[in-house]
């Protein structure tokens, strides 16, 4: 287990002072300018020694991400934090922005001068308005200190806006959340060109995690040789958990990456509901991976790599467990609904796809189908999957494609069940 | 995708109050000049809010106006957004449901039954007093509090149909109760009291400025500040971590990434003649996949190109024979020379974004250097590595 001294986030549960004052208490903004002063290349190679990968979900080292960013241009270049956090089973930012709030801004300040940015946009989903608030008293008090601002104390003029949302899923894709800052639907951009060199109004942009960000300064005054060797090699440091479903006591946790699975639930989480025995699967990353089943979870740890071998993903390491009690295809029918719902409409293979896969799920959850619709189903999740904009299709088509790889007997069961009942009502 | 219309009964016009027009101009001024176009979705959300809890057609008009947007723009925006309501809602509650696979294993579906009964038949639908409304949404984010509901700006977690009976009594009697979780734990903390965050040194102020000395160390011994050269005094983590094998430090592939970005060329000077160990070799290709495609869900990292540091002429007089690298031949080699390309430890030393852009001068080049292994091939052939014929040596797969 991690030991309390390594962890980053300090008032991760809100059980002390999350201003300005508190945070300080607990080392925030402690010589913010002394590391400034080691410039901006070292902030950059002490990020990318660190082993640092985004936690925003797909993992790209973020220290690499940083250095894409030119050098010398004559537009501006911008930071932004993705704050959309609206992957079902993910709740960890939600916790940096009330919580541990200066954490963030310092790390965007670090951030944003290791690219030679002075501005940031910080979008938060317009579901968390309390988070907001809480996140933009923390803005004002840095302000007012001038810890930020034009001529502040670490002379990197540097400014810091609150942007929020208003319920779509795709602003969490990075363009997506580029085009609504500018004021438009949230339809992610063909790449290339990157935001590195055509983000935000034209300019060159950087997109991180939210909890990317804010794990920077503690990595910068710790070094990145303690971070790297917290974990396991290519998936260093340490990482918010989010544990829901069916467990004890579901929670948030920090430890560290590369964690046994087993051991995050029952050292955290209480257990699984009814004990270990009564795992029927987890989705580790958030909706949009795979799910595992029970008999791949024993020795399963949680890091990128492990979690890629069975297929599957950590995503935002949002950990959902599901005991013997669950309708599995249900479960996955409501994901499915969920991009159906959550699609922008834009590609036809995605918007299209959802709502189909949706609709035969939920057909099969009831029985009412074709075994050979199995086949089908899964076919066209494959179509879905690499043929749109974004990511989106990938996400909708792998929880399904999880599914059928895993669960096909249970499906197959409930069609047969469903035709032997409607066999004898026809006779 | 949710299809949405504007609601059929709208009123005749609309009107920013003083208070929110000044508001609405704060707002623009966050956005640089001429994109006051990105200030549209808080200042509808505050329209939402003055209008009482949906947006309405006159007011789309009036933000487009202000924000100098055409008419259609504001209405893509108020359809696409699914928080902006079309239709008059509950006036003392609208309760939004989750009803998203994490909140319902934990029993959302109990919570839909109850505003089912209590509410409306069907979602967006008001009560018959006209009180309260309610819809399932998709996600808010609070999982590890599942099930849950939120009410204007507040949510209410781990819920309980019992529980959702109480809240809804307290809104109809006009109260406001006390959001959060409802079985009285602190925000995610898991029931019962914290796992984690108990030793008391986290809050008496003891981490604050003793990691200085670490930099302060690195700057008196005058050595290059960069991470992966510079041996650094770093705490060890109090954690015992996964271990690694003593004799040999892992060097992460990402610091070998900054080695051979920043300090290679020098590393590989320092080296002289001395061939680099199968060990180094082995964590050089290491760094390359690094670099490359990771597979899961990076396909969207590909690096913008960057300019390479280029030669006018070569060092000394005299480039590196070129043609050594296996796949470059005398054309390619001069177009390569042409370019400012002229030692082996040049393209050793190039990231993936300078890879990039090397390609984009090349018509039909594109993927070539990585699967020709080009950066390991030269930090090979920059140690003083030779191959044993003249047009270099097949990199192993």
């Amino acid at each position: 287990m991690l030991a309390d001294q390594d962890r980053i986030f300090t008032n991760l549960y809100g059980f002390q002072d999350a201003s300005l004052k508190g945070a300080m208490s607990r080392g925030a903004w402690d010589g913010t300018k002394l590391l400034i002063e080691q410039g901006h290349d070292w902030i950059i190679n002490e990020i990318k020694s660190s082993g640092l990968r985004g936690r925003g979900g797909a993992g790209f080292p973020t220290g690499l991400k940083w250095s894409f960013m030119p050098k010398a241009d004559s537009r501006p270049s911008y930071l932004v934090i993705n704050a959309d956090e609206s992957e079902p089973g993910s709740c960890k930012d939600r916790e940096i922005l009330r919580h541990d709030p200066h954490l963030l801004i310092e790390g965007a300040l670090l951030a944003s001068f290791a690219m030679r940015a002075h501005t940031c946009y910080v979008y938060v989903r317009g579901e968390y308005i309390r988070e907001r608030e809480a996140f933009q008293r923390a803005v004002d008090e840095a302000y007012a200190a001038k810890l930020i601002g034009k001529n502040n104390v670490h002379g990197w003029d540097f400014d810091l806006y609150v942007h929020h949302g208003a319920g779509a899923y795709i602003c969490g894709e990075e363009t997506a959340l580029l085009e609504s800052l500018e004021g438009k639907k949230g339809q992610p951009r063909l790449k290339p060109p990157f935001p590195a060199n055509v983000g935000l109004y034209g300019a060159p942009t950087t997109i991180n995690n939210v909890e990317s960000i804010a794990v920077v300064p503690d990595i910068l005054r710790r070094g990145a040789t303690w971070f790297a060797q917290i974990g396991k090699p290519n998936n260093t440091g340490t990482k918010l958990f989010q544990i829901s479903g069916h467990v004890e006591k579901p929670c948030v946790v920090e430890e560290e990456m590369g964690i046994p699975l087993r051991e995050l639930i029952e050292r955290h989480a209480g257990g699984v509901r009814g004990g270990w025995d009564n795992l029927l699967a987890v989705i580790p990353g958030g909706s949009s991976v795979p799910c595992v089943p029970a008999g791949q979870c024993q020795d399963l740890t949680m890091d990128f790599d492990a979690l890629m071998k069975v297929k599957s993903g950590l995503g935002t390491a949002a950990l959902i467990v599901m005991d013997k009690s669950t309708d599995i295809v249900r479960a996955i029918a409501r994901i499915s609904y969920f991009y159906k719902h959550e699609s922008c409409g834009q590609c036809t293979p995605c918007r299209e796809g959802t709502g189909w896969m949706w609709r035969v799920l939920e057909r099969m959850a009831e029985g009412r189908a074709e075994k050979r619709e199995i086949d089908l189903l899964f076919d066209v999740t494959k179509q879905v999957e690499g043929h749109t904009i974004c990511a989106l299709g990938d996400a909708a088509a792998w929880p399904v494609q999880g599914l059928i790889r895993h669960f096909r007997p249970e499906i197959e069961a409930r069609i047969d069940s469903y035709h032997a009942a409607h066999r004898e009502a026809a006779e | 995708m949710a299809v949405r219309r504007l609601h059929p009964d709208q009123p005749a016009s609309f009107a920013l109050t003083a208070e929110n027009l000044a508001w609405a101009e704060a707002t623009i001024a966050k956005y640089p000049a001429g994109k006051q176009a990105s200030a549209v979705i808080p200042i509808l959300w505050r329209v939402q809010e003055q209008i009482g809890g949906w947006v309405t057609e006159p007011s789309l008009r009036v933000v487009a106006d202000l924000l100098g947007m055409a008419y259609i723009r504001v209405y893509e925006i108020a359809t696409f957004y699914t928080m902006f309501q079309l239709g008059p809602i509950g006036s003392k509650a609208h309760v939004q449901v989750c009803g998203t696979t994490p909140c319902m294993l934990r029993g959302s579906k109990d919570l839909i039954a109850v505003c089912k009964h209590r509410i409306a038949e069907d979602p967006f639908h008001l009560s018959d007093d006209g009180a309260f409304s309610w819809e399932e949404v998709e996600c808010l984010g609070s999982c590890a509090n599942a099930p849950m509901i939120e009410v204007g700006k507040d949510t209410y977690e781990d819920l309980t149909a019992a529980k959702l009976d109480e809240l809804l009594d307290a809104f109809a009697a006009g109260r406001t109760p006390k959001p959060g979780s409802q079985t009285g734990r602190t925000a995610s903390c898991p029931e019962g009291g914290p796992t984690t965050l108990t030793d008391a040194a986290l809050y008496d102020g003891s981490r604050i400025g003793a990691w200085t000395k670490r930099l302060h160390l690195v700057a008196s011994n005058d050595a290059p500040v960069s991470a992966a050269s510079t041996p650094q005094p770093a705490p060890a983590p109090a954690t015992a971590a996964l271990a690694q094998p003593a004799a040999q430090p892992f060097v992460h592939p990402a610091a070998l990434a900054a080695m051979a970005n920043a300090g290679l060329v020098k590393d590989l000077e320092a080296r002289g003649s001395k061939p680099m160990s199968s060990d180094e070799l082995a964590r050089m290709r290491d760094m390359n996949r690094f670099n490359g495609p990771l597979g899961y869900g990076a396909a969207t990292a590909e690096p913008a190109p960057a300019k390479p540091a280029l030669l006018s002429a070569p060092r000394g007089g005299k480039g590196d024979d070129l043609g050594l690298i296996w796949g470059v031949a005398d054309k390619l080699a001069a177009r390569m020379n042409e370019l400012g390309v002229w030692h082996f430890d040049q393209i050793a030393a190039w990231a993936p974004a300078e890879v990039a852009w090397f390609e984009n001068e090349m018509p039909g080049f594109k993927g070539r250097i990585v699967r020709d292994k080009w950066i390991e091939q030269c930090v090979k052939l920059a140690s003083g590595w030779r191959p044993d014929g003249s047009v270099g040596e097949r990199p192993k797969e």
